[in-house]
């Protein structure tokens, strides 16, 4: 597909509307050595459904307790962890989706915990999410053109060269037919539908993406590709992820750094390969050990028979092509 | 050893509104008697619908070609009377979801026991519970003999993935079929319940059809492997063969879209036109 093949070969060159890989970053307000994001001692308590009463006070759940943390520009920091142990609530939380019982959370130097009006707004443009299911999060009774641009409506601003082009562009930088923009998201694939997502984020340049087990339920080849996709966009447009996820092996892929929470803390944080290769805290190693894997003998035989394999082939550019080779549509 | 289960040129075709689909197009592959078998494949591949077919669970519009034989015999051309004897009995299924197995009304123990009473009647209520007991302590559910009286919901995830382990087992099943029981599950709950696979798979002798999208799942527990993409088995062979040298360029490519704990594999490959070489359309 043309899209595809023109953003792999030409990907250096072709941030045009956005700011290349090699120049400053883009926060420009922010001085170089304060984080684009800071959240301070989150704390998230439910109430436990069934306690307390007319005149007790319910019994409470902590679901975040007590969670700091730093999203710096242009990286990606992954919260990972268990079922429960408060990941997405943390990230529900950084994105405004719902409130912390205390903690603040600081972005790009202000305090964005209890903005409001204009504030609020203008940071909504600057933090956008991904959700694990495409299909739940996007109104399957809007076109694609509609769901891009409803970030832009919805902050009253204007649609830059008119909602076709727009729409178009935004499709062909996520790898999308751009002229299936009057299409309903049922008509796209699972792996298709996520790139519409991850369209929408895109749309009002944000400055941070929060995504939220993004890649979970695709299937592992279409996952490759999505994965492929987030990093290319990063690249090209220089925002910062916090990428919340389960699966450890993704996190690997994708990570500068990586928090590991467990039960609403963070039990340990640091660069991605310290934290995999040199676990410190006692759940980080019993959660990497859990993880299975393909015996280490198997991967070298296979390796080297593909290696013997395309060192006889004809020296074609496969590997390179392959890489963000589009799925087949169904 | 001799062979459990022999299915032969399997074919399953659903009736649809835009005409017959077939879902399973000529499988064919033989499981020993305590062996494992891997079945591995991304969404729509057939692998779940084959695992139906063998326990004579598929839906209604459903049609079924081709012969499945348990110890000989041909369960397809079996009433299904006799079909229900073997189910639960000789072959037991698990799934991915235990909660929505298990009745939210009744304690793991009765249900257990119904399971294990409607295979052997004339079994006493009480020797239904100690066996009910038992195969929890299996399974170890630690306390079995209090835990037995409580409701699905007073147990966790990988906890009631045992319940449905121990109310498979209860019968000593020649063939417990898995379909993707670990899916839903955290992964330290998942190693445990793949742990624990494994030793029910030494000790009681009972084979397994594991059926999973996660090639490194597979990988831990299966000796002979099927990869298969629309319905069609595109390479089987010994697990060890399978991932050391695959020879399908679909089993290549989707080992190579696998991420990789122990190593940034650089680009990720997704599946390309090339690996479509052999799969239907």
């Amino acid at each position: 597909m043309s899209a595809t093949s023109t953003g792999q070969s030409t990907r250096q060159s072709t941030g045009q509307s956005t700011v290349a890989p090699a120049s400053a970053p883009t926060a420009p307000t922010s001085q170089s050595s304060e984080p684009l994001l800071r959240a301070t001692d989150l704390v998230k308590e439910f109430a436990v459904p069934g306690t307390g009463g007319l005149l007790g006070r319910a019994d409470t759940f902590r679901a975040v307790d007590g969670v700091s943390l730093e999203v710096r520009a242009r990286e990606t920091l992954a919260l990972v962890g268990e079922s429960g142990s408060g990941k997405s609530t943390t990230a529900r939380i950084v994105a405004r989706l719902t409130d912390a019982t205390s903690g603040e959370v600081v972005f790009d130097g202000e305090p964005v915990t209890r903005a409001k009006g204009d504030r609020l707004r203008r940071f909504r443009s600057d933090v956008q999410v991904v959700f694990q299911d495409p299909y739940s999060s996007l109104n399957p009774r809007h076109t694609v053109e509609r769901i891009v641009t409803a970030p832009l409506v919805y902050q009253g601003r204007e649609v830059p060269g008119g909602t076709r082009a727009f729409t178009q562009q935004l499709m062909e930088r996520v790898g999308l037919d751009p002229d299936h923009h009057r299409r309903y998201p049922s008509q796209f694939s699972g792996g298709q539908a996520q790139r519409i997502g991850i369209a929408r984020a895109l749309a009002v340049s944000p400055r941070l993406v929060v995504c939220d087990e993004a890649v979970s339920a695709l299937d592992v080849s279409v996952q490759a590709q999505i994965i492929n996709l987030l990093r290319r966009l990063q690249r090209e447009e220089g925002f910062s992820y916090l990428f919340i996820a389960h699966d450890l092996a993704v996190v690997r892929q994708i990570a500068d750094r990586v928090a590991v929470m467990s039960k609403g803390r963070i039990v340990e944080q640091g660069e991605r390969d310290a934290v995999f290769d040199d676990p410190q805290h006692e759940y980080t190693r019993t959660l990497l050990a859990a993880v299975p894997r393909i015996r280490p003998e198997w991967e070298r035989a296979r390796r080297e028979a593909a290696e013997a394999r395309a060192a006889t082939a004809t020296p074609d550019r496969e590997a390179e092509a392959a890489g963000t080779e589009e799925e087949t549509t169904a | 050893m001799s062979t459990l289960l022999e299915v032969e040129d399997l074919t399953i075709t659903f009736r649809t509104a835009h005409g017959p689909v077939d879902v399973v197009d000529g499988l064919s592959f033989t499981l020993e008697q305590g062996a494992s078998l891997g079945i591995v494949g991304e969404s729509g591949s057939g692998k779940s619908m084959t695992s139906l077919a063998v326990m004579g669970l598929l839906p209604p519009t459903a049609s079924l070609r081709g012969r499945v034989s348990l110890d000989g015999a041909d369960l397809t051309s079996l009433p299904e009377s006799k079909v229900r004897r073997l189910r639960g009995d000789r072959m037991s299924m698990i799934f991915q979801d235990p909660l929505s197995s298990l009745n939210p009304y009744y304690s793991v123990g009765m249900q257990i026991e119904e399971a294990y009473r409607a295979h052997r009647p004339g079994v006493t209520r009480r020797q239904a519970h100690k066996v009910a007991v038992e195969a929890m302590e299996r399974v170890h559910i630690a306390d079995a003999a209090r835990r037995v009286d409580h409701y699905p919901h007073q147990f966790s995830g990988g906890m009631r993935q045992r319940v449905m382990i121990a109310m498979a087992l209860s019968t000593e099943p020649d063939l417990l079929i898995a379909d993707e029981p670990t899916t839903a599950l955290d992964v330290t709950v998942q190693a445990q319940i793949l742990d624990l696979l494994q030793e029910v798979r030494r000790e009681t002798g009972t084979a397994l059809i594991l059926i999973s999208h996660d090639l490194a799942v597979v990988s831990e527990i299966a000796e002979d492997v099927v990869v298969m993409r629309h319905g069609v088995a595109v390479e089987q062979a010994p697990a060890e063969r399978l991932f050391s040298d695959p020879q399908h360029p679909y089993t290549r490519a989707l080992l190579d879209a696998v991420p990789r704990i122990d190593d940034e594999i650089g680009e990720l490959r997704g599946i390309d036109a090339a690996a479509g070489v052999g799969g239907k359309p």
